[in-house]
């Protein structure tokens, strides 16, 4: 019992983990529910140039925190989302967006893997039809042999 | 030529090895800046040595100059700091400094321990002027032509290598750019 009530504890504190990831995240005051959600989203889509692989939203790193304070001050500045964004990648490039823009640099990146779902399913279907073209047509010779090699010598079938 | 058709997956798995190779051998922490081939960002900032006086972009403007961006808890910048040193002595343009996210007295004692070797160094406390600059992992050094434009970033300690096989030939060539 003991034990499931600490299991249970476990996987609740492990579930709130988020929450708590952030310093002190009720330092950032919002007058709407929704400017806060639209805060956390942009962060949570801006990546952390020192732990590469954490957002703007998770990173513990000292510069995630300045980089948080400055989105909250443009977006109190009545910034919009793309402006805040644009701050970013002037200073420190495409890097910044978990999302790269699809431009020439980028489309293989984007269309590569479409493009080589493309190159299989073309195989593929060159494949398939080439087998139907070949698909065998017997002759009476042939259904007889066939027979003759499936049943015994004399015609009766193998036991 | 049906031997070939039979070879090509092979020949794209092999292209693919080699890729990745490539890939892996590159230091993700290396991000190229977007500043390079601009004009540094605009900054003023109180002096270490002064805290009255300030040093701004145009005191770098219309000269050959490096920008080392440091701090006294750095484990980076005390490991590149004789290279810096080894820079401002050849004498081939003037070493700013740009003390980052630091205490003064901490930086002040950092540079009485270890030798000074920047013409003047600024002080960004709030570490403002390392975003505009794209800081994102001291130490860094900026190197900017006559006309004010980041020509080169270094990511992280300079080597020696790193000192005699690129900045200083950068920085000679830069200084002759203007010149003819």
């Amino acid at each position: 019992m003991i034990a499931r009530l600490l299991l249970v504890a476990v996987l609740a504190f492990g579930a709130a983990w988020p929450a708590f990831a952030v310093e002190n995240a009720s330092r950032y005051q919002f007058d709407t529910e929704q400017q806060r959600e639209r805060y956390w989203d942009l962060l949570s889509q801006l990546r952390c140039l020192v732990c590469q692989n954490e957002s703007l939203a998770d990173s513990q790193a000292d510069l995630a925190r300045d980089l948080r304070q400055q989105v909250y001050e443009q977006m109190h500045a009545g910034k919009s989302n793309d402006a805040i964004v644009d701050y970013l990648v002037d200073r420190y490039g495409d890097f910044v967006l978990f999302r790269p823009p699809v431009e020439p640099g980028t489309y293989l990146l984007w269309f590569g893997p479409a493009l080589i779902f493309l190159i299989g399913l073309g195989f593929g279907i060159r494949i398939l039809a080439q087998r139907r073209g070949t698909q065998a047509q017997l002759s009476e010779e042939d259904r007889r042999r066939a027979a003759r090699l499936l049943n015994d010598e004399d015609g009766e079938p193998r036991q | 030529m049906m031997r070939l058709r039979y070879l090509l997956p092979l020949g794209i798995f092999l292209a693919l090895a080699v890729l990745f190779v490539i890939g892996l051998q590159r230091d993700p922490r290396q991000i190229p800046s977007p500043l390079i081939g601009k004009p540094m960002p605009e900054f003023q900032l109180p002096t270490l040595s002064a805290p009255g006086e300030n040093l701004s972009d145009s005191d770098l403007n219309g000269q050959v100059s490096v920008l080392n961006v440091f701090a006294s808890w750095c484990v980076g910048c005390r490991e590149e700091h004789h290279v810096v040193k080894a820079l401002a002595a050849t004498g081939v343009a003037p070493v700013y400094g740009l003390n980052y996210k630091d205490k003064r007295v901490d930086a002040m004692q950092w540079l009485g321990r270890l030798g000074n070797p920047y013409k003047t160094v600024a002080v960004d406390a709030q570490g403002q002027v390392g975003i505009d600059w794209g800081v994102y992992g001291v130490p860094e050094t900026f190197i900017m032509d006559r006309h004010g434009v980041i020509r080169y970033k270094q990511i992280g300690p300079m080597s020696e290598k790193a000192l005699h096989d690129k900045i200083l030939p950068l920085l000679r060539k830069l200084k002759q750019e203007g010149e003819s």
